[in-house]
């Protein structure tokens, strides 16, 4: 059995809450890029071009890309033959975060109950998810999410009887609506199918995957082509300011689900998408 | 997108004010205060409650930001707009009592459009998310208000040249519904 030591997971939780805050993906930093030459809206290029600059001061200073440094959110991927030694997962996870977003200059956004609002000031507690999987592999994703997307999400139990055409109008309906909100070009995550929370998890994982890749399932990977034209036909553009780059991408996981139901969830992600990921 | 350049500096002339259209492209100089949600939520209770405000915000330029840490030798982290929806409760009163601009990102509420139609002010959006670029035109920052409130306190910003975009001119405009009709 292979053994890792609390500390290693502190220190490793440390460094990705700066870099994901600091260092825009290269994924998104070339779709922005590319955007930028094909947006029609001559105040909507301007748009794309300052947020390229933006994102590149912010890599350069290691300065963050956004103020909102966001509610710090984990997924761990971890190997059922792997042992943690020296200290609890959780704690380890959480000093990490407070170790960072101190080091790193980066602002506390949590507060420590959701109707007292007393601030935490250190970011804590994260939001973290664990996977547990075959092997002893050790492998976690900071994904610091700022709430002026996350409030634009929306999650909702479709009839069966809705299908496909109800998902479709209830994205668009989301993205609509979230308009300037999100800080847009957005990426639309989406999650179809198993419960109420699976679907709401799927939505924010559907995130993490790099802009420009598409679905393994053909049959998703197809309306997410078709979904990507009907948000950027929206007219909502950079910033919200009109123009048809709207998103970088629609990203749907999907999962089994319940004969009666059909739970989708919708999480909006800003122009910046943060996430950084390491293994141990 | 107007052509030329159009600077502005603080306090804003009222004929310059009346002038600027909905998605003119404008950099500030001056003095700015930054305020967000629980600030507002704190000057609106010293109004009702009928007592002195932490600070004259009449003509005054309101940015809906919390900054970053400083590093040192900096005056500030990295700053940008927040959702300006959500101080819509909030922004008749203090435009009642003398505010006129407000810097954010975002749609605003038919009563906010309304106050600065009467009030002869207008909505400025930044660009959302490009705070690391946006601190580079703060000269200096200055906590004036509700210190405790870490982030979300008032501070008094010199800035130059910061960008930003005419959301909703003084006669109503409003771009976010403009940009819609491709």
């Amino acid at each position: 059995m292979r053994e890792i030591k609390a500390n290693q997971i502190t220190e490793l939780v440390e460094k990705l809450c700066i870099e994901a805050n600091c260092v825009i993906t290269e994924d998104i930093r070339t779709c922005l890029g590319s955007c930028m030459k094909s947006e029609s809206s001559p105040l909507g290029r301007e748009i794309l071009g300052t947020l390229v600059e933006n994102a590149d001061i912010a890599a350069n200073e290691m300065s963050p890309i956004c103020q909102d440094t966001g509610m710090t959110v984990v997924f761990v991927t971890m190997g059922q033959d792997l042992k943690i030694e020296d200290g609890y997962i959780e704690d380890a996870i959480n000093e990490g975060v407070r170790r960072g977003y101190e080091k790193g200059y980066l602002r506390k956004s949590v507060v420590n109950d959701p109707l007292e609002r007393v601030n935490t000031k250190d970011n804590t507690p994260a939001v973290i998810h664990y996977d547990i999987v075959p092997g002893e592999e050790f492998h976690i994703i900071v994904a610091p999410k700022g709430f002026g997307s996350e409030n634009m999400s929306q999650l909702k139990m479709l009839k069966p009887s809705q299908g496909v055409q109800g998902v479709k109008d209830f994205i668009l309906k989301t993205v609509e609506e979230a308009g300037p909100n999100p800080c847009p070009p957005i990426i639309v995550g989406v999650g179809i199918g198993g419960t109420m929370e699976k679907s709401a998890i799927l939505s924010k994982k559907a995130l993490l995957r790099a802009v420009g890749t598409h679905s393994e399932k053909p049959h998703l990977a197809e309306l997410e082509a078709e979904l990507l034209e009907a948000v950027n036909a929206l007219g909502i553009g950079p910033a919200g300011l009109g123009g048809e780059t709207t998103a970088l991408g629609v990203h749907i996981l999907s999962y089994p689900t319940h004969i009666a139901g059909l739970p989708v969830s919708v999480n909006i992600g800003c122009h910046a998408t943060r996430h950084a990921e390491g293994t141990l | 997108m107007n052509e030329k350049r159009i600077e502005l500096t603080t306090p804003l002339d009222n004929n310059i004010v009346k002038e600027l259209k909905t998605g003119d492209m404008v950099y500030i100089s001056g003095t700015i205060y930054t305020a967000r949600d629980a600030a507002h939520k704190r000057v609106c209770e010293l109004i009702d409650s009928g007592e002195e405000m932490p600070f004259d915000f009449s003509g005054a330029i309101i940015f809906y930001a919390g900054p970053c840490p400083a590093k040192p030798g900096r005056p500030i982290g990295s700053v940008g707009p927040t959702t300006s929806g959500r101080m819509d409760l909030y922004s008749p009163k203090l435009i009642e009592k003398g505010l006129r601009f407000m810097i954010g990102k975002g749609l605003r509420s038919k009563e906010v459009v309304d106050a600065i139609v009467n009030n002869s002010g207008l909505y400025f959006a930044a660009i959302g998310g490009a705070a690391a670029l946006m601190a580079k035109c703060v000269v200096s920052a200055e906590v004036i208000a509700f210190e405790e409130l870490g982030t979300e306190a008032v501070r008094r910003l010199v800035v130059k040249d910061m960008p930003a975009i005419v959301a909703i001119d003084s006669r109503g405009n409003d771009i976010y519904k403009q940009g819609r009709k491709l």
